[in-house]
């Protein structure tokens, strides 16, 4: 579906890092009906490539992510498909041979640098953990290759800081550290699961400069999780538009923004205010709520309720994800690509 | 200012103690959240009120209701000066003014159906209403189901359960409604839904709007006029045009340039000004103007030690800056921002911080 060689700006390569394939997720409480939280996702994340899911909650962006790295919880949930990290299946894995690639080869940012940090170890102790238990240093090694990592994520004063507790940074420091812990083993393939979404915009703007930077210097290749489509627009190099658990529209950055094909695309970029389109226009919001979904599985397009663009076949079979030239599309009724307005020169 | 202002805020400042000691305590600072507000709002326009979390935005919206006391200064609406009314007096004048909140499921009681949470401001203010055709009035106006009436506030989706919230802001007709992040707690197709209604209802009741938000691109698309907040003062106000095509403030400047646009074409052109570090305490704010740790722009005099008051630049655009002719006018630049890598400095700049115990955000 997604082996188009052309996609992205950069050189086709051989063979993607990770290959995503068929994944789905089911989630299973006893006595409940299963839930499909995730289903028929496939893409491939080259070296030094960014990719961007996009979705709003509920989409199944950030169970996509908990899949690849397998941190679902064993009982109640079922993964299906495979995840290939240069060719071998992470889901078939054994749990040690998982355990020397996570954190070691493929690292995560998550959303909340709150919750996911240890309130009761200093940061810098957090750090070196994470040095000593994967690259084999002593404690003393690891601690300063902690300080120089801090001082490389940006945090001034870095030899005071790396004995402080999370509690005494600020929003945007931890998410810092949580980028330093991430980036401390050198990974080749980070997953970024909405890193800036509880940042202010300022500190957001900082920390996604400071991501792009230390992603280059390292041609180290990356999953952005967001449901913000201007950060993906800056950032990534292809994106995949989530409805519902399944993959909508997979299309190269630019063509994607230009001419969004998938009428869950259109909306979401009309219904956003921005600082650049004219002002006083309403906007134009899709209707109903995320909520308003249909199974897929039932003969139908998820969208279907709040689409604009509903054929009468959009309620009586299943699209399927297909090729539709530069990109992959589930649409019966795609819009016409034509270009959208609003690509002004009003942003400073 | 303009002579057809309902809101005018005079000076308002709102500082928390922070206190200390067991049996005894102690007052030994105050985190100013609001320090010295000017700011009016025109009869049935839109005040968009922007600043990043911990600029005061929200106390702000809260002093003028008087949900929290202010400290000082005078917040004047519609000629009467709130800080001097009391008990029924307030009671009545607070029936003209509304909040929307941001938060929908936390401001909704969940014991209450929509009719009881739609109806209890009418019964508070012992107003006599018919019921049920109220009830179905408001709902309409909110483009809410007419079978939502007998609902619980769980059996609503979030976009939903903001429009129960702004209905029940309405169902006093008040003149003036705060809406404080009224979009933020929402998913993205579902935020333009809200900002279209309250537009709308805005046009058929002709509401006042004060709209408090950290999103920029939002608050544009809401607000007639908008003002800019950092650490508790307003840095610019301008119509929202004046604001977005010519930004006076260097804050502002960074403000706008740091908000994503979904546009690949705009994004791999334009320039950013980073700004360096967090936003400092409000318990220990800088001397002189308040951004001047992390303006790109700083320079060496008057910026560290004399704090710049609100002044009218061009007609109707107010910036509180000593160097925004020269800014505008190209002579001085952005320094590249050093300040990063440069740990003595930062380190300085932060170090006051702990000794007050009140970290920026938390």
């Amino acid at each position: 579906m997604q082996e188009d060689p052309t996609a992205g700006s950069e050189p086709p390569r051989t063979d993607p890092l990770l290959r995503v394939r068929d994944l789905s997720v089911t989630f299973q409480r006893r006595g409940q009906e299963a839930t499909a939280a995730v289903s028929e996702v496939s893409f491939d994340v080259r070296s030094g490539q960014h990719v961007g899911l996009v979705g709003e909650s509920g989409s199944g962006k950030s169970v996509t992510s908990l899949a690849i790295m397998g941190l679902l919880p064993d009982r109640g949930v079922r993964v299906g498909g495979t995840v290939e990290y240069e060719g071998r299946d992470l889901l078939a894995m054994k749990a040690a041979d998982k355990n020397a690639i996570r954190g070691r080869q493929i690292a995560m940012v998550f959303q909340d640098p709150m919750t996911s940090l240890n309130p009761v170890i200093n940061v810098g102790l957090q750090i070196a953990e994470v040095i000593e238990r994967h690259r084999d240093k002593s404690r003393g090694e690891a601690t300063e290759m902690a300080v120089d990592l801090l001082h490389r994520v940006g945090i001034p004063d870095a030899d005071r800081r790396v004995h402080e507790y999370p509690h005494q940074l600020s929003g945007g420091m931890r998410q810092r550290v949580l980028i330093a812990i991430a980036l401390a083993c050198e990974p080749r393939l980070l997953i970024a699961d909405e890193p800036t979404t509880a940042l202010d915009v300022t500190i957001q703007a900082q920390i996604l400069e400071l991501l792009k930077e230390l992603v280059a210097d390292t041609g180290t290749a990356l999953i952005l999780i967001t449901h913000d489509l201007g950060v993906v627009a800056g950032l990534c190099d292809e994106v995949h538009v989530m409805y519902s658990g399944r993959v909508v529209e997979s299309a190269a950055r630019r063509p994607l923004f230009a001419s969004p094909r998938h009428p869950y695309t259109g909306g979401l970029l009309a219904s956003i205010p921005r600082l650049d389109s004219p002002r006083g226009e309403p906007l134009q919001p899709i209707p109903g709520s995320p909520t308003d979904t249909l199974p897929w599985d039932e003969g139908n397009c998820a969208f279907a309720p709040r689409c604009g663009n509903r054929i009468e076949r959009c309620t009586e079979d299943t699209p399927r994800l297909q090729d539709a030239g530069e990109r992959s599309l589930r649409c019966f009724n795609p819009l016409h690509g034509g270009s959208r307005q609003g690509t002004g020169d009003g942003a400073r | 200012m303009a002579p057809d202002e309902l809101l005018t805020v005079r000076g308002l400042e709102v500082y928390f103690p922070i206190k200390q000691g067991i049996v005894f305590d102690r007052t030994i600072g105050h985190t100013k959240a609001v320090d010295g507000v000017d700011l009016g709002v025109v009869r049935g326009r839109t005040l968009g009120l922007v600043g990043e979390s911990g600029c005061g935005k929200s106390t702000l919206g809260r002093a003028i209701l008087r949900l929290v006391e202010p400290t000082a200064g005078s917040v004047v609406f519609d000629g009467i000066d709130l800080a001097t009314l009391k008990g029924d007096a307030l009671r009545t004048i607070r029936r003209r003014m509304q909040m929307v909140f941001q938060d929908p499921m936390a401001s909704l009681n969940p014991r209450h159906s929509v009719e009881t949470i739609l109806t209890e401001p009418l019964r508070a203010h012992a107003i006599s209403f018919e019921r049920g055709k109220r009830v179905r009035e408001l709902l309409d106006l909110v483009g809410l189901p007419k079978n939502s009436a007998r609902r619980y506030p769980h059996e609503f989706s979030g976009g939903q359960r903001q429009r129960i919230g702004i209905a029940r802001a309405v169902a006093l007709e008040p003149e003036l409604v705060i809406a404080d992040e009224p979009v933020s707690a929402l998913d993205v197709s579902i935020q333009a839904q809200v900002l279209n209604l309250l537009e709308e209802i805005q046009d058929r009741l002709g509401l006042t709007y004060l709209v408090i938000a950290h999103d920029l691109a939002v608050v544009r698309h809401v607000s007639d006029d908008v003002a800019v907040m950092y650490l508790g003062g307003i840095v610019e106000q301008a119509s929202s045009d004046q604001l977005y095509a010519s930004p006076l403030h260097p804050y502002t400047k960074a403000l706008m340039s740091a908000v994503p646009v979904p546009d690949p074409v705009v994004e791999d052109r334009r320039e950013r000004i980073l700004l360096t570090g967090d936003l400092p305490s409000p318990a220990n704010p800088p001397s002189g103007c308040r951004f001047h740790t992390r303006c790109p722009f700083r320079q060496p005099t008057r910026c560290s030690d004399e704090r710049p008051g609100l002044r009218e630049m061009e007609p109707g655009h107010l910036v509180a800056c000593h160097w925004a002719e020269q800014i505008a006018a190209g002579q001085i630049t952005p320094s590249e921002p050093a300040l990063e890598t440069d740990p003595d400095r930062s380190g300085a700049q932060r170090a006051p911080a702990p000794a007050t115990g009140a970290p920026t955000s938390g």
